[in-house]
């Protein structure tokens, strides 16, 4: 089966090769309808052939026995352009043996005027019908439907008859549909709406939507255009909504990650630290740092002293450094961690009972760091590249899901279900929600409320260190990336409530949603975020203290 | 009930009041320049501003020295009484502009034709004037009352103040607003017929300016003193008292509130033809943060202190910016900390801290002093 396939291959390519350097020999009048006729067998060598043909690349030969053979210049590092037969695919050379090369100022490359650039292109389009990869192949096959031409019929049927990948072969039927949607029956017509209404097809909708409103169209085929539409729309709709969802959540997870170490410390010390996003940042660059050191190293300078990290110097490409977000994420932890216990341990121990002035002076803290960031790192974004396995996307049902936003959901999930069980399973976690409850008991019970602190503002540091690092894949982590979430994770916080994982779950997932959807909808992200914004404050009216108040029957709380 | 002020305040109030209201505008107006007395136009302009801005920091210790409001929005109010005289000193362009139209620029830029609805009373400067006070009056009793009634209190108050602050800043950099977007309003050339590139005219606007700062200080000064004042106070240091006790603390709350979004609208409207330009990056957040910053080193709950402080950061900035900009903002930040952590009263309360101290330490060594004496004495007691 392989051998006889490969045979195959070998004389469907060997007929190309020649037809082509027929076309290449043939007068000019003739040349048009020979590359258009080549349609009819298609084979992967002509691609290259026509590439080089259009970059005027193609030379012909004229051998001393008379014999004209049509060759065309591989591209070549370095040393001169390598000749290549068009109709062997052999090297070209002379009659002693040695490779023939080109001295451009005497050899004229053969000429292409624009009738045989047209039939180039459209019989390129035609072999990429034929492409082993099936994106494609589809989208070829919609370039096909798209220019409405009955002369394309045919070889859509043939292929239909061979195409075995399903989406392909809907495909296929679509597009068959839309060159219909042209014809003068209107029977046809009417069954290619209908199979365009069967399949939602998002790509016909402006050429329905013509028909639709084309009034020199019979009633019948006109209510059919209308019936597509709508069905159109009404999937164009939902795909919007899911697609908005999507981006909605992911966003939302990352904001998520941010609330939920500053629901953390917020609840257990009643601490507003307005330095949170600047930790976030700390995160964020951390994953820049290990991303350069798995590749070429990086030169910073912070105050004027030049510092240069060496690198491992991985080949971009090589799995190891593809990997290296895998390791940047356990370090931005531990980074934003440590910066965390510098900072509760230098400044907001001191301020326990003053949660005004912790706001104040954590907000002096991250004006030093904002600083700080733009000294060492310089003040534009950093360049943080996604590893390869998380770029792309896949679509489901016409929404478009990128791997990235999709990692960044599920690594969400998974920290905030790390988060509850540390808390509610492990003997730390305990500890932890004794302080959050009762300080003074838990003191007086013997737990070191000092210490359970300082780990409890590292672990909340650590988290937003963590969503630094997913932000870094989704966004642009730069000197003042930090302020612009700090006033959406406050308010997830205080939409929230205050000491409740849930609460803060569901508050950021819903921000995040809204405010996509928002702006979306309106076209327009900053009206989106204002709205948002008075959306709190008018709910927060009628649920003063968040969503899930933790209950107490104190009179401050 | 009423706290009567000191013979001595009143006279050193005056002499101070005096001093900037008359002698600085008559040292830059009636001194040769060369003289060593001589207030130079540039330093005349520049104390304009930090006048203004003293009158932000008064209402700012207004909210959070006497009522423990820490509202992290006050310059969102500065920018609209900014944004609401900068209309009209806009319309006062007139055909003056680059393009020689009679609408703003930036409206010929935008392609409007005709002069939107709403700008248009702004052309009278009366209008314009109360305009300052009301709008910035208006929002404050809109977000205050919604803030009030639902009793958010303490750091949510401030969190929400900033939010808000943030959402109107996010607005002004649109367009549609018509406000000039993000470069906002600048180029002014004439207010009430003056040219505002003429000294006199910067020399009124300083006399203005302090006039309102006197005004501000004694009205401050004086609702301190009232029942009111120490209802205020008394809502600062337990509002849940003051509930029991029968007075709605909301009402007096949203009264401190609307009243310093006023005061803080009032100083940006004699803030904006001295600087010559107002733009949305006015109510930048960090922006109200860095009044508080001014608050908190003068020294809050004192009135005088936050003026102290407005113009002492504003003038190290105006230094420190030229000299160092890359640390400006580190020092600005570390200053912070460090006045929150060490020094809760400011610059104006360190004199009694340091006496404070002084004294701790003169009776921690008495004591000790007295242990180490009883310590000697008590081998004798169990000697006899």
């Amino acid at each position: 089966m392989t051998f006889a396939s490969l045979v195959h291959a070998d004389e469907s390519e060997t007929a190309a090769r020649q037809s082509a350097a027929r076309a290449i020999l043939a007068p000019e009048s003739e040349q048009a309808t020979i590359v258009q006729d080549m349609a009819a067998n298609p084979s992967p060598v002509l691609g290259p052939i026509f590439e080089a043909w259009q970059r005027s690349q193609v030379y012909i030969y004229e051998a001393p026995d008379g014999a004209r053979i049509p060759f065309l210049l591989m591209p070549a590092d370095g040393s001169a352009a390598k000749a290549m037969r068009i109709d062997n695919g052999e090297p070209l050379v002379g009659p002693d043996g040695a490779p023939i090369t080109v001295d451009e100022t005497v050899m004229k490359p053969v000429e292409t005027f624009a009738k045989l650039r047209r039939a180039m292109r459209s019989t390129m389009d035609l072999l990429a019908l034929a492409d082993p990869a099936p994106a494609t192949r589809q989208s070829a096959i919609l370039k096909l439907g798209m220019k409405q031409s009955p002369e394309a019929l045919p070889i859509l049927n043939a292929r239909l008859a061979k195409e075995q990948d399903k989406a392909v072969k809907n495909g296929i039927l679509d597009s068959i549909a839309l060159i219909n949607l042209a014809s003068p029956d209107p029977q046809l017509q009417i069954d290619a709406l209908n199979q365009l209404k069967k399949s939602n097809s998002i790509p016909s909708r402006e050429l329905v939507a013509k028909m639709a409103a084309d009034e020199s169209l019979s009633p019948k085929v006109r209510a059919a255009a209308v019936s597509t539409l709508k069905a159109i729309d009404n999937h164009l709709f939902w795909v919007d909504f899911f697609g908005t969802m999507f981006r909605g959540v992911s966003l939302g997870s990352v904001l998520l990650v941010v609330a939920l170490g500053l629901a953390i410390t917020f609840g257990l010390m009643g601490v507003i630290n307005m330095a949170h996003g600047e930790i976030m940042v700390v995160g964020g660059y951390a994953t820049y740092l290990v991303q350069c050191i798995f590749g070429s190293g990086v030169a910073l300078a912070p105050f004027g002293i030049s510092v240069n990290l060496p690198g491992f110097g991985f080949d971009p490409n090589s799995g190891i450094y593809q990997s290296y977000f895998l390791f940047a994420l356990p370090v931005a932890f531990l980074s934003a961690a440590a910066v965390g216990v510098l900072l509760e341990r230098g400044v907001i121990q001191f301020l326990y009972r003053r949660p005004l002035e912790s706001l104040l002076a954590t907000w002096g803290v991250s004006l030093v760091m904002q600083q700080l960031f733009r000294l060492i790192f310089g003040p534009a974004n950093a360049p943080v590249y996604s590893p390869a396995w998380l770029l792309g996307s896949f679509s489901v049902g016409d929404v478009i899901m990128n791997y990235n936003r999709v990692f960044v959901i599920i690594f969400a999930v998974a920290i905030v279900v790390g988060t509850s069980l540390l808390l509610a399973k492990t003997p730390v976690g305990l500890l932890i929600r004794a302080v959050m409850q009762d300080r003074t008991t838990a003191a007086c019970m013997g737990v070191r409320t000092r210490k359970v602190n300082t780990l409890t503002f590292a672990f909340g540091s650590g988290l937003a260190g963590l969503a630094g690092a997913f932000l870094s894949q989704i966004g642009n982590i730069g000197p003042s990336t930090g302020q612009t979430y700090i006033v959406d994770s406050f308010m997830v916080v205080v939409v929230g409530g205050i000491g409740n994982l849930i609460g803060t779950v569901i508050s950021a997932l819903g921000i995040g949603t809204v405010d996509q959807i928002l702006q979306t909808s309106l076209r327009n992200p900053v009206i989106g975020k204002v709205l948002v914004l008075v959306g709190i404050i008018l709910f927060l009216q009628w649920k003063p203290s968040g969503l899930f108040a933790t209950k107490g029957r104190g009179l401050e709380n | 009930m009423k706290q009567e002020v000191s013979k001595k305040e009143v006279l050193i109030g005056a002499i101070v009041a005096l001093f900037l209201i008359a002698v600085i505008p008559g040292l830059n107006a009636f001194t040769p320049a060369g003289s060593s007395l001589h207030v130079s136009d540039f330093n005349i302009n520049l104390w304009g501003q930090y006048l203004c801005l003293a009158i932000v920091a008064v209402s700012i210790d207004m909210l959070w020295g006497y009522t423990g409001l820490l509202s992290l929005g006050q310059m969102l109010f500065f920018s609209l009484g900014g944004y609401a005289l900068g209309m009209h000193l806009m319309l006062m362009i007139g055909k003056l502009g680059q393009y020689k139209s009679d609408l703003p620029d930036f409206m010929v830029f935008l392609g409007y034709t005709k002069l939107p609805a709403h700008w248009e009373p702004f052309a009278h400067f009366w209008f314009s004037a109360l305009a300052v006070l009301w709008v910035p009056g208006v929002v404050a009793f809109i977000f205050g009352y919604l803030a009030f009634r639902s009793r958010i209190r303490g750091v949510y108050f401030s969190i929400l103040t900033q939010a808000l602050t943030y959402a109107a800043c996010l607005l002004f950099f649109r367009n549609e607003l018509t406000l000039g977007g993000n470069n906002g309003f600048t180029d002014f050339k004439t207010l009430l017929g003056f040219d505002l590139g003429a000294p006199g005219t910067q020399r009124g606007l300083y006399i203005a300016s302090a006039v309102a700062l006197v005004l501000v200080y004694a009205l401050c000064r004086w609702l301190t003193l009232t029942k009111f004042g120490k209802v205020q106070r008394a809502i600062r240091d337990s509002e849940n008292r003051v509930l029991f006790s029968g007075y709605a603390a909301a009402n007096f709350k949203l009264f401190v509130f609307v009243l310093a979004g006023m005061i803080a609208g009032l100083a940006g409207a004699l803030y904006v033809p001295q600087v010559g330009i107002i733009n949305p990056s006015q109510m930048e957040p960090a922006k109200s943060l860095e009044a508080i910053v001014w608050v908190a080193v003068g020294g809050r709950a004192s009135l005088i202190g936050p003026i102290i402080g407005a113009i002492g950061v504003n003038g190290l900035k105006s230094w420190a910016s030229q000299a160092f900009p890359a640390y400006w903002p580190i020092f600005l930040g570390a200053m912070f900390v460090v006045v929150v952590l060490f020094m809760p009263r400011g610059v104006v309360g360190l004199p009694a801290q340091i006496q404070e101290a002084w004294r701790r330490h003169k009776r921690a060594k008495e004591a000790a002093a007295e242990a180490a004496a009883t310590a000697t004495q008590v081998p004798k007691d169990s000697q006899s």
